[in-house]
């Protein structure tokens, strides 16, 4: 967390009655953000600058840090219910959303989309999950030597160590189950190859979408970025990000904000 | 005391070069390694190891499951276990060590074959149920690691409902939905075959085991050793769950190498086992921890006991890195027993003392071990070192062991008389 900005509002919402932690911070049309792989253990740098012009809304998905209740969920309809159950929680029942995220939770901002297509009014999606190409496989994101996994997953591995380091003063036990909690949540919806039948969902997406990759995206390759745009039912487009892993927004805060905000302008 | 044999059946003929060539053992092993033809030779060596095991007197042989492993060449233990109970000695026990209840869909089919394989052996089944391996379950078999455990005990309820239940069912499970459970054949054993479980040391196990009354074995390749803290744990746990300490509630498994004198042992067991522990468990570590395998309670008490002896645990981590592979710390480690027979009856006795355990299952083929030295070492145990050991434990009784059908009422195999059918 950058020390000279203000921390944001922490507040929960029950989703099939466990607690999940919703942040809020700024001001302007509201914006939700739901978190990729290995979710948000701290408040990154990317959302103050989203913060900068929208009341920016991050809830946690369940079973990433912040969230609890992954257990509860068996099938993929689970997981879409409960996500459409945490935006709603936070109050985002109207067809103007601006709905953003990151990895599995770009894949949940689609299904979103695509079964509530009045909710959503536009989507940024960094890297969704749900497809796979075995022509190019999606690389393995749990099956990883601990010391490899930051290189797998941000351009520059020091920003995963960053995000992940226990903050002074953490629960040296339940800080560690957390970061792992947050990936058996991923891969409790995800498991094995990352592929939750979304494309044959996609048509009935009709918001606008914006997609990002990072040009170094060692976990999905863009053309997985290509057969989303093309089989979006709105209009689409891809544009890449220098110097960004899978993670972009934590290798490019800036300027995956940037695209964001001027998607969402 | 019970003395059970035990092969994992273990590729023979892993190159000098692989640790150095090859990434893993298990999981993505490249199948140029495998050659079927003198495969075919492994299995009917590991077959004839199992029958003679059975012959000399081993009170059981046992088997397990394993996926795309060049140490475990059983994917399915029950063919093993099926063959065995033909024509093997009728008085052995045949343990399968077991099968990974989430692999099976619909888990009914475990059900059935270990129902053949008690009707087939006239009730001399061990029932063994393994959550399974991450590299089993979760990579070579795709299954979440997430769900395993539910699915796992679903698969039970289902399996000793089949088992137990003498009219049709419908089963209403969160995986398994079936209309219309019925198995035939059903088991000899009533209500059931005795049921094993093989874990690592995990509270739950031991507090699920001691609910259900099943066996808990510990089946670890790091001897008694590295084995005493968690069978102390888990005799604390029953202690306080104020269960009986029925030793014979407890498997343990050893490697051991016995032979007529110590420097004879030393000569005949080294390769075999720096095979082993050189070649055998060279695992790529990207397959160990697959999120979600390991329950939030045991990483608590894993991290608990990390920070409170970080020191030692890094000590001992690297001591065991450094030099594990080669004979002498094998044997220091005590991953190995090797020694005359009566050097390993006086260790042996010792271990199963402080372990306290009842159920011995005792690797002696192990890593590249031929036939010939597999059956000297297996013959030298159960003429010299069981006897010895006979005692141990006789004052409790082992209410876990298969309770066949009499030996008079059994079918006995005809003769197979090859020139004789051809006259016929």
């Amino acid at each position: 967390m950058d020390m000279a900005s203000p921390p944001p509002a922490v507040d929960h919402v029950d989703v099939n009655g466990e607690p999940c932690r919703v942040w809020r911070k700024g001001s302007g049309r509201p914006l939700a953000f739901l978190a990729g792989h290995g979710g948000l253990p701290k408040w990154p740098a990317f959302l103050d600058r989203l913060a900068e012009s929208h009341e920016v809304v991050a809830p946690s998905i369940p079973g990433y840090p912040g969230g609890l209740g992954h257990t509860k969920l068996v099938d993929h309809l689970d997981w879409v219910l409960a996500v459409r159950d945490l935006l709603n929680g936070c109050g985002l029942e109207g067809g103007d959303t601006l709905l953003a995220g990151s990895g599995p939770g770009a894949s949940f901002a689609l299904e979103v989309a695509a079964l509530w297509p009045h909710k959503v009014d536009r989507l940024a999606l960094i890297a969704p999950w749900g497809l796979f190409d075995e022509a190019e496989p999606m690389t393995d994101p749990w099956g990883q030597r601990i010391p490899e996994l930051p290189g797998m997953l941000c351009a520059d591995p020091e920003n995963w160590n960053a995000l992940k380091a226990a903050p002074e003063g953490a629960n040296s036990v339940e800080w560690p189950i957390e970061q792992t909690r947050a990936l058996e949540a991923s891969a409790r919806a995800f498991w094995p190859l990352g592929n939750s039948g979304l494309e044959k969902r996609l048509g009935r997406v009709r918001a606008p979408a914006l997609l990002l990759w990072g040009a170094e995206d060692r976990i999905l390759p863009r053309s997985y970025g290509e057969r989303i745009a093309a089989g979006l039912g709105g209009p689409a487009s891809l544009q890449a990000i220098d110097g960004a892993g899978h993670l972009a927004e934590l290798d490019r805060p800036a300027e995956v904000a940037e695209a964001i905000r001027a998607f969402f302008a | 005391m019970k003395h059970l044999w035990f092969h994992l059946m273990p590729y023979t003929e892993l190159p000098d070069d692989f640790r150095e060539q090859n990434p893993s053992v298990w999981v993505d092993i490249h199948s140029r390694l495998f050659d079927p033809e003198r495969a075919h030779y492994m299995y009917n060596d590991f077959m004839d190891e199992m029958e003679y095991a059975a012959e000399v007197g081993f009170d059981a042989v046992c088997c397990n499951e394993h996926h795309s492993n060049g140490y475990g060449l059983m994917p399915s233990p029950n063919l093993i276990a099926s063959a065995l109970a033909r024509r093997a000695n009728p008085d052995t026990a045949l343990c399968v060590m077991g099968n990974s209840l989430a692999l099976y869909n619909p888990p009914t089919r475990v059900a059935e074959e270990f129902a053949m394989i008690d009707c087939i052996s006239g009730g001399r089944l061990i029932a063994g149920f393994p959550v399974g391996s991450p590299m089993d379950t979760c990579y070579a078999y795709g299954q979440n690691p997430s769900l395993l455990r539910e699915r796992y005990l679903e698969a039970h309820d289902l399996v000793m409902r089949a088992w137990t239940e003498p009219d049709t069912f419908a089963f209403n499970g969160r995986f398994n939905q079936q209309r219309y459970i019925n198995i035939w054949p059903r088991p000899v054993q009533k209500p059931h075959p005795p049921v094993w479980i093989p874990g690592g040391g995990s509270v739950e196990t031991w507090r699920w085991c001691a609910e259900m009354d099943y066996v808990y074995c510990y089946l670890s390749y790091f001897g008694y050793k590295a084995g005493l803290q968690t069978m102390q744990g888990f005799w604390e746990e029953m202690k306080r769950l104020g269960k009986e300490p029925n030793p014979y509630r407890a498997g343990f498994l050893q490697f051991v190498g016995v032979a007529e004198t110590e420097e004879e042992a030393y000569r005949l067991y080294r390769e075999p086992a720096e095979y082993f522990y050189g070649r055998c468990l060279h695992i790529d570590p990207r397959f160990a921890a697959p999120p979600g395998y390991t329950t939030e309670a045991t990483q608590r008490a894993g991290i608990q006991s990390q920070v409170a002896n970080a020191a030692l645990q890094n000590r001992k981590a690297l001591q065991v890195s450094r030099s594990a592979r080669e004979f002498d710390a094998i044997l220091d480690n005590g991953y190995v027993i090797i020694g005359t027979p009566d050097q390993v009856a006086d260790k042996l006795r010792q271990v199963i003392r402080d372990l306290r355990f009842g159920q011995l299952m005792l690797l002696l083929q192990f890593g590249n071990m031929d036939k010939q030295l597999a059956k000297y070492n297996s013959r030298l145990y159960a003429e010299q070192v069981m006897p010895q050991l006979q005692d141990v434990w006789s004052e409790w009784e082992n209410h876990w062991w298969p309770t066949p059908m009499a030996a008079a009422d059994r079918a006995a195999p005809d003769p197979i008389a090859h020139r004789a059918v051809a006259a016929e």
